[in-house]
């Protein structure tokens, strides 16, 4: 009977891959892009200002509130440009490691290098949000660190500077960042390890050979064939920060992220229309991202 | 005259492991020199020092008589091709191709005659703009022969260059490699584990064995004097008998090697020709290889022998496998071997 079944499956190919892909086919459709349909739609509706109810009725007047409002284009501002300073900061920092992982490591180091840096992920978000904040606080530990290193006078330098700057590490945009660079370090550095690790070494080795020094082989060579691990990598950590609002929320200066509006808007504030446009605000900053990347060949190579 | 290549005394060790053991050799100018062997035999453990991926443990390796031990490869005057030819996959073949120059600071304009220039010395001018992926096995190879010679080494290392190819076209990319060698005079260290392709190609070829030269040599000096059974094995086929055997056979307790084409098959009434050594036996097997056949037989005296001659009318005589046949040599077909 099974048998039967095996062999009429094995003779349609076509039956038997829309079979294996109808359930993933039908969440993706129906509950992932059917609810990101309807909160396109909602960003298109606008609410009562006296009733506060929603009017089911086309208008761009909610988009309108978005832009007019001096606050929100700030809030998109800031949170764009957390984005970027994060995404560029991981991408330096993970570049190294992921190098490391791919092209030196090799067994028990290389199980180490994979599993220390997926380790953090196995770990509550909150929790790890939390103790940043303790250790970021004025009297926390990284403090006493730079004080023993002898580098008080630098961090506040640093502290001192306006807008990143703040009364200590926990409340400024400086502490933010730094949590923000730790929680998505792992997602920069896999996809580049994966890309990286694709890069025959004789690839290199005819690069030297033809004359290249090491710094000319990394521009010529390593970078473009690392380049769609990069973009991939650099979507995660830009998309995260873009949509996150527990951590601008627990750690930094006061002002507002495109999370926490989604957030506040949707639930005490009730305009689910105004939370819906702010929601697509990082669709559309990550398409031109993408657009971005793909005419600077980033996918060339793909 | 000074010596392109110079290896002396080296040793490569990979943890206990030594890859090379004491190898010296010396590579005239405009030679073709040869690196055969079976893989793991430290060939291309030579090479890689030569083009300065690696470093030995100990010795030296000169170029042009300059001592390059510590050198790194952007800093030899030595080009190679690989044997996964490592052709840029984002980059068009003459952006591969000009990529040598394009490092040295030469000029797009000027870089770009240059690439195509070789590009025309291997045939390809019209493939320029393609993409290596969409390149065959054949072209890639030659891609990665216009990229390693565009800088004008005066070496060439070349890592199995061919061992990628089906038959025919490796035919014919050897009689276009040796040809292209002798135009351009470049002196060759060509790694291969195809003794046929060494033979063939090769002014010299040094033979290695468990990170040892087993044996260097003129390609028919190898041939007709191998001086170990593992040289007389390894190029073309030999019957390698030990030194017991061999008493039995010729009266001499020293082992030797004979190559099949030297013997000859005889049916078991004929008489050997006169002064000729050989004995009777069983003709186990008969192989049909077209111009030749080989006839597997076991002789009285022990050792089974293989002899390749043509097949001329045996089978009309009744001989064939089970039949006793008589096999018979000239004495100088023997080589004395020093070892087995």
């Amino acid at each position: 009977m099974l048998r039967a079944v095996s062999a009429t499956l094995y003779g349609r190919r076509g039956f038997y891959v829309a079979l294996l892909l109808l359930p993933p086919l039908l969440w993706l459709g129906i509950v992932y892009l059917g609810s990101l349909f309807a909160l396109l739609m909602q960003s298109f509706y606008a609410i009562d200002e006296f009733t506060a109810r929603i009017v089911p009725e086309f208008t761009l007047a909610t988009y309108g509130q978005l832009l007019s409002h001096p606050a929100n284009v700030d809030i998109i501002l800031r949170t764009l440009a957390m984005a970027i300073a994060v995404t560029l900061a991981a991408a330096v920092i993970a570049f190294p490691v992921a190098n490391y992982m791919a092209r030196y490591a090799s067994g028990r180091m290389k199980a180490f290098f994979y599993v220390g840096v997926m380790m953090p992920m196995w770990t509550s978000y909150l929790v790890k949000v939390y103790a940043w904040r303790l250790m970021l606080a004025k009297q926390g530990i990284l403090s006493w660190f730079v004080d023993q290193a002898g580098l008080t006078p630098a961090l506040e330098h640093a502290l001192a500077t306006p807008v990143v700057g703040g009364p200590s590490l926990a409340s400024s945009y400086l502490g933010m960042f730094v949590v923000f660079v730790y929680m998505w370090l792992p997602f920069m550095i896999l996809p580049l390890a994966a890309a990286l690790e694709r890069v025959p070494e004789s690839l290199l080795q005819a690069s030297a050979d033809l004359g290249a020094r090491p710094g000319q082989t990394f521009r010529q060579v390593v970078l473009p064939l690392a380049l769609p691990g990069l973009a991939a990598g650099s979507v995660f950590t830009f998309s995260l920060t873009l949509g996150d609002y527990i951590i601008p929320s627990v750690v930094g200066a006061p002002g507002y992220f495109i999370g926490m509006m989604v957030y506040q808007q949707q639930g005490t504030a009730g305009n689910i229309p105004l939370a819906a446009a702010f929601s697509v605000v990082p669709i559309i900053l990550i398409s031109a991202y993408l657009a971005l990347a793909k005419r600077l060949g980033a996918f060339d190579a793909l | 005259m000074t010596t392109a290549i110079e290896l002396e005394a080296v040793s490569r060790a990979f943890g206990p492991v030594l890859a090379l053991d004491d190898v010296s050799l010396a590579v005239t100018p405009g030679e073709f020199f040869a690196l055969l062997g079976p893989s793991g035999s430290g060939k291309t453990t030579c090479l890689r020092l030569v083009a300065g991926f690696d470093r030995p443990t100990r010795g030296r390796v000169l170029l042009e008589g300059v001592d390059v031990t510590g050198t790194p490869p952007f800093d030899r005057s030595v080009n190679t091709v690989f044997q996964d030819y490592a052709l840029f996959p984002h980059m068009t073949v003459a952006e591969n191709v000009a990529y040598g120059p394009k490092v040295r600071g030469v000029k797009p304009a000027e870089r770009r005659k240059l690439a195509l220039e070789i590009l025309e010395l291997v045939r390809l001018e019209t493939l320029a703009e393609r993409s290596p992926s969409q390149l065959s096995g054949g072209q890639k190879q030659r891609v990665a022969l216009a990229r390693a010679l565009v800088n004008r080494p005066k070496v060439l290392l070349l890592d199995e260059p061919l061992g990628a190819l089906d038959l025919r076209l490796r035919e014919e990319m050897q009689t276009e490699l040796k040809s292209l060698q002798q135009r351009l005079g470049i002196t060759f260290l060509y790694v291969t584990h195809d003794q046929g392709e060494a033979l063939s190609m090769a002014d010299r070829i040094a033979v290695f064995r468990e990170g040892r030269i087993e044996q260097l040599d003129t390609p028919r000096g190898l041939y007709v004097r191998p001086k170990t059974a593992f040289v007389a094995r390894f190029v073309g086929s030999a019957n390698v008998v030990a030194a017991d055997a061999a008493t039995r056979l010729t009266g001499l307790a020293q082992a030797f090697a004979i190559r099949p084409e030297l013997i000859e098959v005889l049916a078991a009434d004929r008489a050997a020709p006169e002064g000729s050594l050989g004995g009777e036996g069983v003709l186990e097997d008969v192989q049909y290889h077209g111009a030749t056949s080989r006839w597997l037989v076991r002789l009285d005296a022990g050792p089974t022998l293989t002899a390749a001659c043509p097949e001329s009318g045996m089978q009309d005589r009744g001989i064939k496998a089970g039949s006793r046949v008589r096999l018979a040599w000239s004495p100088d077909s023997l080589v004395a071997l020093a070892d087995a």
